[in-house]
C-alpha cells in the first residue's frame, strides 16, 4: 500500500472532547483553533461517544498556540444559544459544524439570520431535534415507586435518543425537589437524594423496577380519557412515535383501543338510531304496529301494547304517560282508577267524549312484579323519546287543535325536553305544528295524595281543565 | 323517581373510570400560559414553566396533560349532548375532594401529569358544587404545597364570590359557552342561560385584569388565574354554521379577554338524548374552525375575513384550509413578493406560517431571495409558488387559471371521513 501523504495529514488535528455533550470543552477548543487561523477542514473531532472512523483520524492532538495578539473569535448570541442544543445530537457530524459555522461567523458576522443557508439550517434542525427530545423526555419519562432502607425513591427506565440527560436534569430537579428520584439510561443515570444530584454509570433496563400498583389506575385513565368517536392514529403518532411506547406503561393499551374504536362507535350510533321506516298513514297501521315494537325495554317485557282511543276528528288530544296495570290487561287507555277520575274531571269542566282523543307518551306498560301486583314504573327519558315515534304519528294524522298533557313523562314527550309541570301548567305552549299545548298533573299525581293536599291539588287540576275547555271553544267556534 | 336499590360502593379503580369517561368530552387539556414555578429550594412539589407538558397521546389524537376528572357525575341539569344530563342512563359515581388529591399527587409523582383539570355535575345547588371544586383545589395548594397546573371548570350559576376564590388557586378557569348560539341553547341546554354564563365569565375577566393590575403595583397582591380563562363551544349538535361559530368566538376573544376557544365536534354519547343528530360531524370541521382561529389570533385576519372564506351557506370548505380558500377568492391581492412585501402580506401567502415568515424577513436582510431559497424554508414550495415572486420567479398566468385549486389542493384522503357509511 503507497503512504498517502496528503499534506492535509501533517496538518491535521484532532481534538478528543471529555464527553459527547461537552459543550465548554468544544468551545474553548473551538476558540483557540479560530484564533490560530486553523480552516475547519483541518480538524478532527472526537468524542467518547463519537468513535469517529475518519481517514485522517490520527490527526496531531497538540494544538497549534494561537499567535498573542489574534483577536478573540466573534460568535452572535443566537450562534451560542444553537450550539449548546446542538452539541447534544448524537450526529457525530455537530462538531465540525459548529466549527464550520463558528468559523464563517468571524468574516459573515450575520450569518445566522440567513435562515436558507444550509449550514444555518443544519444546525437549526439539530438543535430542534435535541429541543424536542428534552420535551420528550420531560413527558415521557415514568417513575416508578420503591422502597428503600431508609425511605421512599422514585426510579425511572428512559432511553433517550440524543446526550440530553445531564442537560435535563436540572427540570426534574426544579419539578421534584422534595422527593428522592432516579433517571436511568443506557448512557449514563441521574441520582437526587432531595438535597444533591449525582450523575451514575450507564444502566439497563433490569435495574429499574418493574411495575408500580399506581400504574393500573393510570392506564385506566388513559383507556377512558379516549374519545372512540374520534380517532386519529396519525396524531397521536406524530407527537408520542413508537420508539418511546417501550417505556410507558399506558401504551400496550392502544392497539386494543384502536380495534375497539370503531366497534364502540357504531354501537352507540346504532343504539340511538331507530329507524321506524316510513310514517304510518292511518291510526290502524300505529295500533299494529305498536303491538310489535321492540325498539326500546318496555316493548320488551311480553305486555299488550295499548293503542289511543277516540274520534279520529277529535279537537282535543289527552295524552297520558303509559298504560297501567288495568290497561293493559284490557288493552285500553285510561280505564282504571286514575281514568275514572280524569273522565270525572272532563265531564264537570264540559269536555265530551266526542270531542277528545286520549293516548299516551308510552304504549307499554313499564312496571316491576311484587308477589301477584305490578308495581307501576316511570318510563326514562329515553324511552319517552324512543316511543314519541308513535304519539308524533297519531297527532299527524288526528291533528289537534289543543293538547292536553298530563303529567311530566307526557309534557316530555311533546316538548322534548325535561319539564316542570308546576311551573309551567296553566299557559299555552305552541307546538310545532301551530297547535297548542297545555299541561297539567297526572290524574295518578292526585290518586296518591291525601286530605288536603288532594283537596288543593284536584282544585287546581279542574281549574286547568276549565281554562282548556275554554279555550278549546274558543278554537272550535 | 325513587333509589330502590342499595348500590355497593364502587373501588377508586371503577369510579376514575366513570368520572374521566364522563370529563373526556372537554376538549381542553391545555397546561401552559401560567406563572413559573418551582419545588426548588425544598418546599411543596411540582413545577410549571410557562410551556405545558403533553405526557401522553390517546389514539384520538388529543393531548393529556392534565388529570382530567368529574368529581361527581351525577347532575340535576338535562343539558341534552351532555352523557351526565340528569336523564341519561349512564353509570354515576362521586370522589371526594380528598380521593381527587390522593390521586393527583400519585400521578404527578410518577409525572403522568401537569396537574388538575377539575370539573363536575351539578349536585345539590351549583354553589355547592362549586365549593366542593374548590376544597380540592384548596388542599392541594395549601396542605400539600402543590405547584402544578390546575384548572377549574366553574359553574356560571354559582355565588359569584366562590367563583372568586376558583381563581386564586387555580391557574386556569373556565366556563363554557356550550353552544355557538343562544337558540342552540335554549334548545339543548334549557337549564342553562346565556345571560348567566357571560355574566359570569365578564366577571372572571374582571378579576383577572384586577389581579394583574394590582400586581403591577404590589408585589404580593395575591394571583388570579394567572393563565387566564378559556371555554367551549360544542359544533355540529345545532344549526350554527362556521360563519356563524366564527363570529361568535371573535365576540367572545373581545369582550372577556379570553385566552382559548375550544371547538370540540360534537361526538355520538352512549344514550343519547332524541333531540341530538346521531352522527358527529365531520372531524375535518373541528380541524378547520381551529385554523380560521389561528388566522385570527396569529395572522392578521379579521372575523368578517375569515366569514369570506365560507361559502355562501356560511360553511368552511372541508378539502381546503380557510387561509388557501381565502387567497383563491382574493386573488388580487396576489401574487407577493417575497424580497419586498410587509410582514402582514406574507403571512397571507398559504403556506408560509408565522416560522417561515419570519425567516424569510430574516434572510432577506441578508440577500435577495431566489424560489430555491423559499423552499428550503417551506414544507412545499408547489403550494406557494402561484403566490409569490422572487428573485427568480414570477408566477405569470397561474394565479388566475381556474384550475389553481385543482393544482395546489391536497388529494383529499378518504381517511378523513373513515367511518361515513
Amino acid at each position: 500500500m503507497t503512504p498517502f501523504r496528503d499534506m492535509r495529514i501533517a496538518e491535521a488535528f484532532q481534538v478528543s472532547l471529555a464527553a459527547p455533550d461537552d459543550f465548554e470543552g468544544w468551545r474553548d477548543v473551538a476558540r483557540r483553533l479560530v484564533r490560530a487561523d486553523i480552516p475547519p477542514d483541518r480538524i478532527v473531532w472526537d468524542s467518547p461517544a463519537d468513535q469517529s472512523a475518519d481517514l485522517f483520524a490520527n490527526g496531531d492532538r497538540r494544538l497549534p498556540a494561537p499567535p498573542a495578539d489574534a483577536p478573540q473569535p466573534r460568535a452572535s448570541r443566537d450562534f451560542l444559544q444553537l450550539a449548546q442544543s446542538a452539541i447534544l445530537h448524537t450526529d457525530s457530524s455537530r462538531f465540525p459544524l459548529l466549527y464550520r459555522l463558528l468559523w464563517r461567523l468571524q468574516a459573515q458576522p450575520r450569518l445566522m439570520d440567513d435562515k436558507a443557508d444550509s449550514d444555518v439550517r443544519r444546525i437549526d434542525e439539530l438543535a430542534r431535534q435535541v429541543r424536542r427530545d428534552i420535551h420528550k423526555m420531560r413527558a415521557f419519562v415514568r417513575f416508578r415507586l420503591i422502597e428503600e432502607a431508609d425511605g421512599e425513591r422514585y426510579v425511572a427506565w428512559f432511553e433517550p435518543e440524543h446526550h440530553i440527560l445531564r442537560a435535563n436534569a436540572a427540570f426534574f430537579v426544579r419539578r421534584f425537589n422534595t422527593m428522592r428520584w432516579s433517571i436511568l439510561t443506557p448512557r449514563g443515570s441521574m441520582h437526587w437524594d432531595a438535597k444533591t444530584l449525582q450523575e451514575g454509570p450507564p444502566a439497563i433496563r433490569e435495574d429499574a423496577p418493574s411495575g408500580d400498583p399506581v400504574e393500573d389506575l393510570w392506564r385506566k385513565y388513559y383507556a377512558s380519557t379516549f374519545n372512540p368517536a374520534r380517532l386519529k392514529i396519525g396524531a397521536m403518532l406524530k407527537e408520542m412515535p413508537r420508539k418511546y411506547w417501550k417505556n410507558m406503561p399506558e401504551t400496550a393499551l392502544i392497539p386494543e383501543l384502536i380495534a375497539g374504536a370503531q366497534a364502540r362507535e357504531a354501537r352507540m350510533v346504532d343504539a340511538g338510531a331507530q329507524d321506524f321506516g316510513e310514517k304510518p298513514t292511518t291510526l290502524g297501521q300505529i295500533a299494529e304496529a305498536i303491538q310489535s315494537c321492540r325498539r326500546c325495554e318496555i316493548g320488551c317485557n311480553g305486555t299488550q301494547a295499548v293503542m289511543g282511543e277516540g274520534p279520529e276528528s277529535a279537537a282535543l288530544m289527552i295524552v297520558g304517560e303509559q298504560p297501567g296495570d288495568q290497561e293493559e290487561m284490557q288493552g285500553r287507555p285510561f280505564v282504571g282508577p286514575a281514568g275514572k277520575l280524569l273522565r270525572a274531571h272532563l265531564e264537570d269542566a264540559g269536555i265530551s267524549e266526542e270531542q277528545s282523543y286520549v293516548t299516551n307518551a308510552v304504549k307499554h306498560f313499564k312496571f316491576v312484579p311484587r308477589g301477584k301486583r305490578r308495581l307501576h314504573q316511570n318510563p326514562t327519558a329515553k324511552e319517552i323519546d324512543i316511543c314519541r315515534w308513535w304519539i308524533d304519528g297519531e297527532r299527524a294524522l288526528i291533528r289537534p287543535r289543543l293538547v292536553l298533557a298530563l303529567g311530566a313523562s307526557a309534557a316530555r314527550s311533546l316538548l322534548g325536553r325535561t319539564v316542570s309541570v308546576q311551573k309551567e301548567r296553566g299557559v299555552p305552549h305552541v307546538l310545532d305544528d301551530g297547535s297548542e299545548l297545555w299541561l297539567t298533573t297526572h290524574p295518578s299525581y292526585l290518586l296518591r295524595l291525601q286530605d288536603q293536599g288532594r283537596a288543593d291539588e284536584e282544585k287546581k287540576f279542574a281549574n286547568d281543565l276549565r281554562k282548556v275547555a275554554a279555550r278549546l271553544s274558543e278554537l272550535t267556534r | 323517581m325513587s333509589q330502590t336499590a342499595i348500590i355497593a360502593p364502587k373501588t377508586i379503580l371503577e369510579r376514575l373510570e366513570i368520572l374521566a369517561d364522563a370529563a373526556k368530552y372537554d376538549a381542553s387539556c391545555a397546561s401552559s400560559g401560567t406563572t413559573k414555578r418551582s419545588s426548588a429550594g425544598g418546599k411543596g412539589i411540582g413545577s410549571t414553566e410557562g410551556m405545558g407538558i403533553c405526557h401522553a397521546y390517546a389514539p384520538d389524537g388529543r393531548c393529556i396533560s392534565l388529570l382530567k376528572i368529574l368529581l361527581t357525575n351525577h347532575c340535576v341539569f338535562d343539558c341534552h349532548y351532555c352523557i351526565n344530563r340528569k336523564s341519561s342512563n349512564t353509570r354515576r359515581a362521586r370522589f371526594t375532594p380528598q380521593e381527587v388529591v390522593d390521586l393527583t399527587l400519585s400521578f404527578y409523582r410518577r409525572n403522568y401529569i401537569e396537574g388538575l383539570f377539575l370539573s363536575s355535575g351539578i349536585v345539590k345547588s351549583s354553589s355547592n358544587t362549586m365549593e366542593q371544586l374548590i376544597e380540592v383545589a384548596r388542599i392541594l395548594r395549601e396542605e400539600h404545597d402543590f405547584r402544578g397546573y390546575i384548572h377549574l371548570k366553574t359553574i356560571p350559576e354559582a355565588d359569584p364570590e366562590l367563583v372568586a376564590r376558583a381563581g386564586l388557586y387555580a391557574d386556569r378557569v373556565s366556563i363554557n359557552v356550550e353552544l355557538p348560539t343562544v337558540a342552540g341553547l335554549t334548545r339543548l341546554a334549557p337549564d342553562k342561560s346565556a345571560t348567566q354564563i357571560e355574566g359570569a365569565m365578564t366577571s372572571l375577566k374582571d378579576s383577572i385584569v384586577e389581579a394583574k393590575d394590582a400586581r403591577k403595583r404590589f408585589r404580593n397582591a395575591p394571583k388570579f388565574a394567572p393563565a387566564g380563562q378559556s371555554t367551549q363551544m360544542i359544533v355540529g349538535a345545532d344549526a350554527a354554521t362556521d360563519s356563524d361559530i366564527v363570529g361568535r368566538a371573535s365576540t367572545l376573544y373581545g369582550s372577556f379577554g379570553l385566552r382559548r376557544v375550544y371547538y370540540s365536534a360534537f361526538s355520538p354519547i352512549p344514550d343519547a338524548s332524541a333531540v341530538l343528530p346521531l352522527k358527529r360531524p365531520p372531524l375535518m370541521r373541528e380541524h378547520r374552525l381551529y385554523q380560521s382561529d389561528w388566522l385570527m389570533r396569529f395572522y392578521g385576519y379579521a372575523p368578517h375575513e375569515v366569514q369570506q372564506a365560507a361559502g355562501a351557506d356560511g360553511m368552511l370548505p372541508l378539502d381546503i384550509d380557510p387561509k388557501l380558500a381565502w387567497a383563491l377568492q382574493f386573488r388580487g391581492d396576489f401574487p407577493v413578493d417575497v424580497n419586498r412585501a410587509p410582514r402582514e402580506r406574507l403571512l397571507r401567502v398559504p403556506g408560509l406560517g408565522v416560522r417561515a415568515v419570519n425567516a424569510l424577513i430574516a434572510a432577506r436582510r441578508q440577500r435577495r431571495l431566489h424560489l430555491a431559497d423559499v423552499g428550503k424554508l417551506t414544507v412545499s414550495v408547489a403550494k406557494v409558488r402561484p403566490f409569490i415572486i422572487a428573485e427568480d420567479w414570477r408566477p405569470l398566468l397561474l394565479t388566475d387559471r381556474a384550475d389553481l385549486q385543482a393544482l395546489i389542493a391536497p388529494k383529499r384522503s378518504e381517511q378523513l371521513e373513515l367511518f361515513a357509511s
